[in-house]
């Protein structure tokens, strides 16, 4: 406790890591990729012109055109909208359910930490991909069972999470005084735990995000993620493939905007992570 | 030790049990009879009743679940309802070339890692060891497949120097194997090269700033030489620990990799049995894949107790 003065007093003269920023402005240009593509593509990125196949890039198709003449750039704006679809609520499903597990858990102790730490054991033998296929072999390919199959398999990094942090919380002085004044284990939850590790749960939920975007990307690489003809970044790569030779730009463009995604929310994770642990700030 | 021991493969026995149930039943929850799909809807109903026989879906659902999971640890993983061929052959043939696949990249990783971690985290202040953080951070953006494509895109299309894709057995021809092998490994290994080196990093730089390379230094070490005299093995732990969790995501990685490379391996099986909706089959792969996952981290725990004294004798 003695070393917190000297982080607050750190962290007001500190500039934000130079992380977080690009992080914050590459996760940016996807929303706005996502938000500009509601209202404006240059084409419907849906829309086949077969007389305009396999362009290079020009004035009127900024990133060229596909096989089916489709234009690159609108389905790249579109493509944001799935992967930040698929981002969201697969990471919503994990945080909502993997946080108050984690927190029980850590609350608990005892048979209840033990059952559900070997829960996430178990799960964790089973990564978002691998469940998602087997979601895909069993109810078919489509953007809902790619969210569900994702944050499935994103819970146990939020179990682990937030049972670490609680485990922290417990300890604490505080906490001591608040079971001694016989507060109700939801109050200190809510009172304690849940503000104490909310900055862990961010950094999470941007590192989960940029996980959902790769297992998105393999999902529709894969054929079993959003299915035709709505494009996904996956799909644009997994069809540049056999043109390889001739047209390797189609897969430059979809692999640059996943690169980007990916990017964009680990570096957001790993600034918000300096930010949030004064311990690591600064460094030694 | 012992005590310790027992306790991780308890553990693991556990899991393993958890996770052979959660397959059957996940595989069993679609609606549908294995039998009517097989036969279509115009089957008889004694053709029904016989084919359900010879599936043995005719009977109750624990029992083959008994059946199935007690098949698994002797290889027998039983009949494909669509394919109707043994799928334990198949799966151990094409578990063989994954591995392969799994552990050169893994070792490629490593030795792409430790170095350049080592180094990052040496000359963390110097432009040297920037370039190195920068490029892993980087690294760990691109999806393998995507690594893959951009490979196969440089050095199959353009100066073609190996196949685009492709597979030959090593006990086939080995030089072909190794022309083959080069890109798929290559790609899964560029991708756990640059997360491994990240990880390298940090526990270099952890190991640094503890006292007793502060005393190796007084005492007149030079900085590599006290860190690879006290530090490695230090270093090593959390680095390991790492390792096992990125081996089960690289298993994972091959799956996709296998399409990329058109490579005869489990995960290629695996996307072929869902697309033909083979679920015997799907659920038999998943269950290997699930259970290779296990065996590492088993080891991994065993090594662990092995490798760190503190651990080993605090029980």
């Amino acid at each position: 406790m003695t070393t917190q003065p000297a982080a607050v007093v750190r962290s007001t003269r500190r500039r934000p890591p130079a992380t977080l920023l690009v992080g914050a402005a590459l996760v940016l240009l996807v929303v706005l990729a996502a938000l500009v593509s509601f209202i404006w593509t240059p084409y419907n990125p849906e829309q086949a012109f077969p007389a305009d196949r396999l362009q290079g890039s020009s004035a009127a198709h900024l990133m060229g055109t596909d096989r089916y003449g489709r234009d690159v750039f609108s389905g790249i704006l579109y493509g944001a909208r799935i992967t930040l679809l698929v981002g969201l609520v697969a990471v919503g499903i994990a945080l909502l359910v993997g946080t108050p597990l984690g927190i029980l858990a850590g609350m608990r102790g005892g048979a209840v930490e033990e059952v559900s730490m070997r829960a996430a054991d178990i799960l964790l033998a089973f990564p978002a991909l691998l469940v998602a296929i087997m979601f895909g072999a069993v109810f078919g390919a489509s953007t809902t069972t790619a969210m569900l199959a994702i944050g499935i398999g994103s819970i146990p990094g939020f179990a682990r999470v937030a049972r670490s942090g609680t485990l922290q919380v417990m300890s604490t002085e505080y906490v001591l005084a608040a079971k001694a004044s016989s507060q109700s284990a939801f109050r200190i939850a809510r009172r304690h735990v849940l503000p104490n590790i909310a900055g862990m749960v961010v950094v999470q939920c941007s590192v989960s995000f940029a996980i959902a975007v790769l297992a998105e990307a393999a999902l529709s690489f894969l054929g079993l993620g959003t299915p035709p003809p709505v494009p996904s970044w996956g799909r644009m790569l997994q069809e540049s493939q056999q043109f390889l030779g001739t047209y390797p730009m189609l897969a430059v463009w979809p692999g640059l905007a996943i690169a980007v995604a990916v990017l964009g929310f680990n570096l957001l994770g790993d600034g918000l992570r300096d930010k949030f642990d004064p311990k690591l700030n600064g460094g030694r | 030790m012992a005590i310790r021991l027992l306790v991780n493969l308890a553990r693991f026995a556990v899991t393993y049990v958890a996770a052979t149930v959660l397959v059957f039943l996940f595989m069993r929850a679609i609606p549908g009879d294995p039998a009517q799909i097989a036969l279509g809807v115009n089957a008889t109903p004694e053709l029904l009743a016989q084919t359900r026989a010879e599936f043995g879906t005719d009977r109750p659902l624990i029992v083959q679940y008994f059946d199935w999971a007690l098949g698994l640890p002797m290889g027998d993983f039983g009949t494909s309802y669509v394919t109707r061929q043994d799928i334990s052959p198949l799966v151990l043939d094409r578990v063989q070339v994954s591995l392969i696949l799994v552990v050169l990249a893994m070792i490629v990783a490593l030795l792409i890692a430790v170095p350049f971690g080592t180094l990052a985290a040496v000359k963390h202040r110097s432009p040297g060891g920037i370039l190195v953080s920068g490029a892993s951070q980087l690294g760990v953006a691109v999806p393998n497949f995507l690594a893959g494509i951009l490979l196969v895109v440089v050095f199959a299309v353009g100066l073609g120097w190996f196949p685009a894709n492709g597979w030959t057995a090593p006990a086939e021809d080995f030089g072909d194997f190794l022309s083959r092998v080069a890109l798929p490994v290559l790609a899964l290994a560029s991708v756990q090269g640059a997360i491994l080196t990240r990880y390298v990093r940090s526990a270099v730089m952890e190991v640094m700033s503890e006292d007793y390379l502060r005393t190796a230094r007084a005492k007149g070490l030079g900085k590599m030489e006290a860190l690879l005299k006290h530090g490695l093995r230090n270093a090593s732990i959390p680095v390991l620990t790492v390792t096992s969790v990125q081996l089960a995501a690289l298993i994972i990685g091959a799956v996709v990799i296998e399409r990329v490379f058109v490579i005869p391996g489990l995960g290629s099986m695996l996307l072929d049995a869902v697309g033909n909706r083979d679920l015997l089959t799907v659920q038999s792969v998943v269950m290997v894949l699930v259970a290779i996952t296990l065996i590492i981290n088993l080891v991994v725990d065993v090594l662990y107790t092995v490798l760190d004294p503190r651990i080993r004798k605090a029980s």
